[in-house]
């Protein structure tokens, strides 16, 4: 409804586990230039991170994309891997089907979409098997 | 608990970052070598003391606004994460002792946990 104020687009290598988080760290720093408060842009640095994370070890690379309209901020994860067959299990804390090599990493712990849940307003996942994944959260702006 | 305590408290070896340290002051601590843990119940601005070494825990740390990283048991942080702290500036230090040894030694001057929020079936 809202004009956006900025929109950009990151794409995401899905082979290189050293890259994860170039995305977030430049979605980090637009929020910064644009005086967003400082609670938002770490909710949505994790929120850009857990999901840029997931493009990369699940969806084996894929775009993500920042719109910051007046009153929300929206980040969007969009892949063509594999997809999820059962998102509601997906969203359960613990659920993961990464790699030990992941995990050895530090990351694959099932926590990722929850976490995405829990630092947004409102989230949304499309996914269809074979044909890739698009989350969606939001982050509402509110003004006094 | 001053940045620089941590490191007396510690005896530890800072590794990059020296500049940073004396307008660094933290009153929350996490130990975790899981980053999905850290990035789900880390609260801002905490002091993250882990094991775990590779580029992606200087990226956890970024995303959460953690101003300085402690590695435990001796390990070395991969070279790639090095650089990237050098750049921003962040502090990474290195202790010889355990992650238990640390904690300890931290809690017991004054480094409170981070409070982890109840969420049934989560
Ligand atoms: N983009 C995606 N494409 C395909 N499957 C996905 C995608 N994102 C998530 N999944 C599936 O959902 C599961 C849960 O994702 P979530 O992010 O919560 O945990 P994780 O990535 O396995 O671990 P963590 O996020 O703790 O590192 C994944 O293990 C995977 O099976
Ligand atoms: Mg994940």
């Amino acid at each position: 409804m809202s004009a956006e104020i900025y929109e950009e687009e990151y794409s995401i290598d899905g082979k290189e586990f050293v890259a994860i988080g170039v995305a977030s760290t430049k979605i980090k720093a637009a929020l910064k230039m644009l005086g967003i408060p400082s609670d938002l842009i770490r909710r949505a640095s994790v929120i850009a991170y857990e999901a840029e994370m997931n493009v990369v070890i699940h969806g084996g690379g894929g775009i993500m994309k920042l719109e910051i309209h007046p009153d929300f901020i929206e980040i969007i994860a969009r892949d063509e891997g594999p997809g999820i067959p059962d998102i509601s299990k997906a969203m359960e804390e613990g659920f993961s089907t990464a790699t030990d090599k992941i995990r050895e990493m530090g990351f694959g712990a099932g926590m990722g979409l929850p976490n995405i849940k829990r630092n947004s307003d409102n989230m949304e996942i499309k996914s269809e098997v074979g044909k890739g994944t698009e989350v969606h959260a939001v982050i509402g702006i509110k003004r006094e | 608990m001053k940045l620089r305590e941590v490191i007396e408290v510690l005896s530890a070896e800072i590794l990059c970052g020296e500049k940073s340290i004396d307008g660094i002051e933290i009153q929350n601590g996490y130990a975790s070598d899981l980053m999905s843990d850290v990035l789900a119940f880390a609260s801002p601005y905490v002091l993250l003391l882990t094991g775990l070494t590779n580029i992606q825990i200087f990226r956890t740390a970024q995303m959460l606004d953690i101003p300085a990283i402690v590695f435990v048991r001796g390990k070395m942080p991969q070279v790639d994460l090095l650089e990237l702290a050098k750049e921003s500036e962040m502090p990474i230090i290195v202790t010889k002792s355990s992650m238990f040894d640390a904690c300890g030694k931290l809690y017991a001057n004054g480094l409170l946990p981070c409070i982890i929020p109840d969420r049934q079936g989560g």
